[in-house]
């Protein structure tokens, strides 16, 4: 508990005040490509604000995901709208006659001011000091096998979460495709700027994506975070006009994407074969297990995201035998 | 007030601006957007009051909720917007036929 000395005051209103203008910039700007910039510049934001409050692993989530990874994906599907030549409707406000109808349009805003009042309410009555679990998480970090309490609450205390949650990633990237066949983008050809930063950042990236798996052991980092610089790689690819060969897509991008799901649920059934509880590890091998259960997550989250950017199946466009 | 407070507050106002949108915006794309700033509010106040420890390190159970609510949001996304295209591309449209306009 820290009462505000002015610096911090002046820092912690100027942010919260940006954040809240952002927002409503982003969702009241009548252009939608304006409101996409800005709702990118609003994550940044916000992962300034995660910095702020001690929470660096989420501040590089959200940057590589929150920001970058979901801007390129409204990005993109907004261009796909304007190729596609839609009727984009210009006012978000239609006008509707009739006095009921019109007070009609109040109810919303009426409503909004009982939920933020009770919201308001419930956060001021918490009690000030709370230590929530994080005495729980201190006393086991010694056996999860990793130094970072984020990691071990991941992939260790909390391990059936994160199992759960790569599958829902991958559920995503199923719906996607199973509602792909939209009309093939005109790929242009890259510039030489374009060409050049992908050649150079590609590896870099990779490099980066090795560095978070490795530092999130001991520090911030971890799958997630090194998946999401994996799919930066793989948006930057795609582009630059890259395409996965025929191969490549049919077979090895399938097998990657289940290779993170698989492996987590064969390390499960292993811990219940071994009569523990579910993804409860032994204590001398918590540590290479998380390891291997990081390595393969990463893996399958980066082309995850770097298949959700890409939109349609990857083998759409070559002949296919079926 | 403090620092706690001040960021959780700011969480609720993400919150409400975005349920506001989610309400009155027709365009799609504007309820996807909104859908991600309300998210963003739930997030903020998750982390903010995981600070409340009343120790430096502050507590790590929230803030892996939110990395995995982060992930959550972006597959949303892009199922969401899949979805989008499609309504337009059947439709014409970026906004759902309003039902009592007739």
């Amino acid at each position: 508990m820290d009462t505000l000395n002015l610096a911090q005051w002046v820092f912690d209103s100027l942010t919260g005040t940006g954040l809240l203008w952002l927002a409503w910039m982003a969702l009241a700007s009548p252009q939608l490509i304006r409101a996409i910039v800005i709702f990118v510049a609003f994550g940044l934001l916000m992962a300034l604000t995660w910095v702020r409050l001690d929470a660096v692993d989420i501040a590089l989530a959200e940057v590589a995901i929150g920001a970058g990874l979901t801007g390129a994906l409204l990005l993109a599907a907004l261009a796909k709208l304007t190729a596609a030549q839609t009727e984009i409707s210009k006012s978000d406000h239609r006008p509707r006659d009739g006095r009921a109808v019109r007070a009609l349009r109040q109810l919303p805003a009426v409503l909004m001011f009982l939920v933020a009042a009770g919201l308001v309410y419930s956060v001021l009555s918490l009690p000030p000091v709370s230590s929530g679990l994080s005495v729980e998480v201190d006393a086991n970090l010694g056996t999860s096998g990793v130094e970072n309490p984020v990691t071990a609450v991941l992939l260790n205390f909390r391990g059936y979460d994160t199992l759960l949650e790569i599958f829902v990633l991958l559920l995503a990237l199923l719906g996607v495709w199973s509602l792909g066949g939209l009309p093939p983008q005109r790929v242009a050809p890259a510039g030489p700027v374009l060409h050049t930063l992908a050649v150079v950042l590609t590896p870099v990236l990779i490099l980066l994506a090795a560095y978070f798996l490795w530092a999130g052991v001991k520090g911030p980092g971890g799958a997630f975070q090194a998946g999401a610089t994996l799919g930066a790689a793989g948006v930057l690819l795609q582009l630059a006009g890259w395409r996965p060969g025929p191969g490549f897509a049919r077979v090895h991008w399938r097998l990657i994407l289940v290779a993170g799901p698989a492996l987590f649920i064969l390390v499960a059934l292993f811990t219940i074969v071994a009569g523990r509880h579910l993804l409860e590890y032994a204590p001398e091998h918590a540590g290479t297990l998380i390891l291997l259960l990081e390595s393969g997550a990463t893996l399958s989250i980066g082309l995850t995201l770097a298949g959700l950017f890409f939109g349609e199946r990857p083998d759409d466009g070559y002949d296919n035998d079926n | 007030m403090t620092t706690e407070t001040l960021y959780a507050l700011v969480g609720v106002g993400l919150f409400i601006l975005g349920l506001y949108a989610l309400f009155v915006r027709a365009n799609l794309l504007r309820k996807i957007l909104a859908a991600n700033v309300m998210s963003s509010g739930v997030f903020l106040v998750l982390v903010a009051l995981a600070r409340r420890t009343g120790t430096v390190a502050p507590d790590p159970v929230p803030h892996a909720m939110v990395i995995t609510g982060i992930v959550v949001a972006v597959s949303v996304t892009a199922f969401a917007l899949i979805l989008m295209l499609r309504i337009a591309m059947k439709t014409g449209q970026t906004e759902l036929p309003d039902t009592w306009s007739e």
